[in-house]
């Protein structure tokens, strides 16, 4: 790997148990990037699940005692966790926002935990890592192949911006930050109006036609939109973009289908280090 | 005892003297009293029931210094004030206290009594042995009756210390500054002026009217604004009594209530409005256009202009930012083309210093910004606009010359999308507003209303949350404009897009339970009525309280709704909180009653228990300046040629005698008048028993 030993200096990652198995292109892409970029990742030891949903409950102690666990043990071993998984962070950075707000309670879940974590580690998306630590300037300049030409719709969705109180990482009705790092990489950014809505997430499960809906409205905006590809940042909405496509044609017959990818993926290619990503190769995409 | 000086007696008091008027030392020779009655109420059975009245009095006989003691079954009655006096002039006393309710409801009474009889009110004093006694201690008759009598020896111990004071006296300049030109504003001025005293209305923008002069028709009745409004803003503008000073603001104010001292600053116009005669012939020729605030952007005016043709004063402005002489130094057009040579691009910033007895803030308010609604893509498409948006596109006088044409194309939109609350009523968004705005539901009704009347085939559809028609007419009115047909529905809207050249606004009809997916021509918000902007620094410039929001807040949200904290300073209309016109308008008036029952004394009086410094003790620290909420202290060369040092002063006029200085001061210089740190202490022996 080529970056500069010099400048190097880790950062505490959480990946979460979806980029372990289903997203594992996500994860892998991540890592490569940051590395190439001259913020390598390095993996919290002895992780668990984050709990994957926040919980709706106000008094819920127990379901915020796994990601409480991760935090208090982040925390021994540095100032920042930087997370990448949508859900993840929707957990982590909550939890954390509501120990900070409740110190009696945090106590009482610090007492359950055995932990004495006082609320001030910064969990960080790696897209703030880009845009905070690294810079998106720096990013464009470190593009070795720009994906000039590839119109890209860039999707929120639900769990980055909302809500928006405890997260703070974008606005949420018009964000940009996506949008930001594909033009870094050379992306011409497509905007289109579904970029922020739900993609019907655990819905697929529960009301499928519900979900279909949702994620056709999504696909079939950013088609309509002149895009080429559409960009996700969490493995649901990856998978109901994808498994939704079908609908979204019936819908609307004329739709031929959009590739979806994580944004980590188009990064690593643009950076070069994307060679080695499992499943299924970017190069279709690029247009010719 | 009444030979000695009174607090600021020997000071200039005159109008001008602002910021002179200094409190002094006490004399010293004040002597402690030796002759002290005490009085015990029994408020029938409230104090008498509990407390032991009869061995209170029986005890604080014993006590040394006091001549008298006695109680009585309700001592704010006549007999029981003649009971004081008579008791007075037997026994001579030379001060009183009085066992009984809190001091806020009788002592005002108590002084009063002691005055009759020859003696200073202020050797009178209450001892509270109601609300803070007998009625919090029902129970425990004994300990209460030992409570009641430590806070009677506690009282003795003060009154024997209490000086002699004199309420001070302040002069009342009959002057009134209004702050804001729109209907509150000139409500208020107007309304002053007619009662004959001078008013010097100020306004931020080039003419007055405010909101209301944009607005087409107004709820309920249907009455063209303009057509009410104009008169008001003539009659403003033509009034003998009223100066208007436009295109300025307020930039300090120091002083007080009778006096307060106001530096205002006037931004050049470029224009001298002494020559012009407001032919119009430099607007006429201007070649630069420039988007209309006055219309929301949706009409056009020049670089050289006024907000509407109906102005008040009907005199044009250049706008420096896009004039091409200020920008390019080229064109000069309006200045060749004016025919009594009143373009003059040298005019500066010119500022008035005045006194004013009081002064009415009615600065009004402005709608939520456009950069913070992105779900509804206001400020990123055209067709999505605001109420006071849509008012100029009813408006005769408006853009569009009151056909309802959508800005991107000019087409007579067949479906309009009104939403509610945008802005309003939601706590749960990080940068909206919680509050009711107040005025939508009836405007929105109003502006479906003349949709409907204008666009006899348009539909009109309101989302709303639940309709608020509180008013004369109000709901008749509301009920009216369903039965003309606009489609009411309940729910909130999630995103508006466009799509084609139209846009989808995405909502929901909480009554049947469905989402709704709308293609509308139009979107008009209904925005939330936000606090003028700098709201915030004029209130601290002012010193009185505004709100997390910015709204002014009252003095008592029931009994004192037009007066702020600080007395002298009156508010009127949206400055305060949203309102409509109606209602905007009689807070306005009740604002001038205030001012004009202010303007009807020559003097005022003021409590004279305020602070002073032993200037041989001020170190000159300056500690106690920032501890002063009142801003009554600065620091200034002291009085005796031989301190060389700076010494703390305090403005009597503006202090409220809170005692933060005297928990501030290190030296112990500062002190309240009648509660000296001696009387403190010597009351708190008596309370505790302990006697050092």
């Amino acid at each position: 790997m080529g970056f500069d030993y010099v400048d190097r200096q880790t950062h505490l990652y959480f990946p979460g148990c979806t980029l372990s198995t289903k997203a594992r292109s996500l994860d892998v892409a991540a890592r490569a990037a940051a590395s190439s970029l001259g913020v390598p990742l390095q993996e919290l030891p002895d992780w668990t699940c984050c709990g994957a949903t926040f919980p709706l409950a106000v008094d819920n102690l127990m379901a915020l005692s796994g990601p409480a666990r991760i935090l208090a043990d982040a925390r021994l071993l540095g100032a920042e966790l930087v997370t990448l998984c949508a859900a993840c962070y929707n957990v982590l950075q909550r939890t954390n926002h509501w120990l900070r707000a409740q110190p009696e309670k945090r106590d009482t879940l610090n007492y359950f935990i055995e932990r004495d974590y006082r609320g001030d580690l910064r969990v960080m998306h790696y897209l703030e890592l880009l845009r905070d630590v690294v810079g998106f300037e720096t990013v464009a300049a470190r593009v070795v192949r720009p994906l000039a030409g590839l119109r890209v719709a860039p999707y929120y969705g639900c769990l980055l911006l909302r809500p928006p109180g405890e997260l703070g990482l974008d606005d949420p009705e018009r964000p940009t930050l996506l949008g930001r790092l594909l033009a870094s990489l050379g992306c011409q950014v497509v905007e289109y109006p579904m970029a922020a809505e739900c993609c019907g997430s655990y819905l697929a499960v529960s009301a499928p036609e519900a979900a279909a809906e949702c994620t056709s409205n999504v696909l079939l905006s950013a088609a309509r939109a002149g895009a080429d590809c559409i960009v996700a940042a969490c493995p649901l909405c990856h998978f109901n973009l994808g498994a939704w496509q079908d609908s979204a044609r019936q819908r609307h017959p004329s739709f031929g289908g959009l590739p979806v990818y994580y944004f980590t993926e188009l990064l690593a290619l643009a950076l070069g280090v994307g060679d080695e990503l499992e499943g299924q190769s970017l190069r279709d995409v690029m247009p010719s | 005892m009444s030979s000695q000086p009174p607090v600021g007696g020997d000071r200039d008091l005159s109008a001008g003297a602002v910021g002179s008027f200094l409190s002094q030392p006490p004399a010293p020779s004040t002597k402690p009293r030796r002759r002290i009655g005490v009085f015990v109420c029994w408020c029938g059975v409230n104090i008498g029931g509990v407390v032991d009245v009869e061995r209170v009095a029986a005890e604080a006989a014993k006590l040394r210094g006091v001549a008298h003691a006695t109680h009585y079954r309700y001592m704010c009655s006549e007999p029981g004030q003649r009971l004081i006096q008579q008791a007075i002039a037997d026994h001579r006393l030379d001060g009183v206290v009085v066992a009984a309710c809190s001091p806020r409801m009788h002592e005002t009474t108590f002084r009063s009594t002691v005055v009759a009889a020859g003696l200073n009110p202020y050797a009178c004093e209450v001892a509270n042995v109601r609300e803070q006694c007998s009625w919090v201690h029902r129970g425990e008759k004994e300990l209460a009756t030992e409570k009641a009598i430590a806070a009677v020896r506690a009282m003795i111990e003060k009154v024997r210390q209490d000086e002699p004071l004199e309420a001070l006296r302040i002069p009342v300049t009959p002057k009134a500054l209004v702050i804001g030109g729109g209907i509150a504003g000139m409500q208020a001025a107007l309304d002053i002026a007619n009662a004959g005293r001078e008013v010097v209305l100020v306004e931020r923008l080039p003419s007055i009217g405010g909101h209301m002069a944009q607005l087409a028709e107004t709820f309920p009745t249907l009455d063209c604004s303009q057509c009410i409004l104009t008169p008001r803003m003539v009659e403003v503008g033509q009034h003998r009594r009223i100066r208007l000073i436009t295109h300025a603001e307020v930039e300090s104010v120091s002083g007080y209530v009778g006096s307060f001292a106001v530096r205002i600053g006037r931004r050049p116009t470029y224009v001298d409005w002494e020559k012009c005669t407001g032919c119009g012939l430099c607007q006429e020729r201007c070649p630069t256009k420039v988007p209309a605030s006055f219309d929301r952007g949706l009409g056009q005016r020049k670089a050289i202009y006024t907000l509407s043709p109906q102005a008040v004063p009907n005199k044009p402005a250049i706008d420096a930012e896009h004039c091409l002489y200020f920008q390019k130094g080229v064109c000069r057009v309006c200045q060749r083309q004016c025919p009594v040579g009143a373009v003059d691009f040298t005019q500066g910033e010119t500022t008035f210093e005045e006194t004013f007895g009081a002064i009415v803030v009615a600065t009004g308010y402005e709608t939520f910004p456009k950069d913070r609604l992105g779900e509804y893509g206001y400020g990123e498409h055209p067709d999505v606009i605001d109420g006071l948006a849509f008012e100029r596109l009813l408006a005769a006088s408006g853009p569009t010359a009151g056909e309802v044409r959508r800005p991107s194309d000019g087409k007579v939109p067949q479906e309009v999308v009104f939403i509610q609350c945008v802005g309003s009523r939601e706590p749960e968004r990080d940068g909206r507003m919680p509050y009711c705005s107040r005025v939508c539901c009836m405007y929105t009704a109003k502006q479906a209303t003349l949709y409907k009347h204008k666009v006899p085939d348009g539909q009109p559809y309101v989302f709303y949350t639940d309709v608020r028609a509180a008013g004369k007419g109000y709901e008749e009115f509301y009920r009216a404009a369903e039965e003309e047909g606009v489609l009411y529905l309940r729910g909130r809207v999630a995103r508006v897009f466009p799509e084609g050249d139209q846009l989808v606004v995405w909502g929901a009809d909480t009554l049947s339970g469905k989402r709704v997916e709308i293609r509308a021509d139009l979107v008009v918000l209904a925005t939330a009525m936000v606090a003028s902007p700098g709201s915030k620094e004029l209130a601290q410039r002012l010193r009185i309280a505004a709100d997390e929001h910015g709204f002014y807040t009252e003095a008592h949200p029931k009994l004192r709704p037009v007066e702020s904290s600080t007395p002298g300073i009156y508010l009127a209309g949206c400055g305060q909180a949203p309102r409509d016109i109606a209602d905007t308008v009689a807070h306005a008036s009740g604002a001038a009653a205030k001012v004009l029952a202010l303007f009807s004394r020559s003097e005022l009086t003021q409590e004279p228990t305020v602070a002073w410094v032993d200037e041989e003790v001020c170190a000159g620290c300056g500690l106690c300046v920032p501890a002063c909420p009142y801003e009554a202290r600065r620091l200034d060369e002291a009085r005796e040629l031989d301190l060389r040092h700076q010494v703390a002063k305090v403005n009597a006029a503006l202090c409220q005698g809170c005692g933060a200085c005297v928990a501030t001061c290190p030296n112990k210089a500062c002190q309240l008048r009648n509660t000296s740190s001696s009387q403190v202490m010597a009351m708190i022996e008596a309370l505790t028993g302990f006697t050092g």
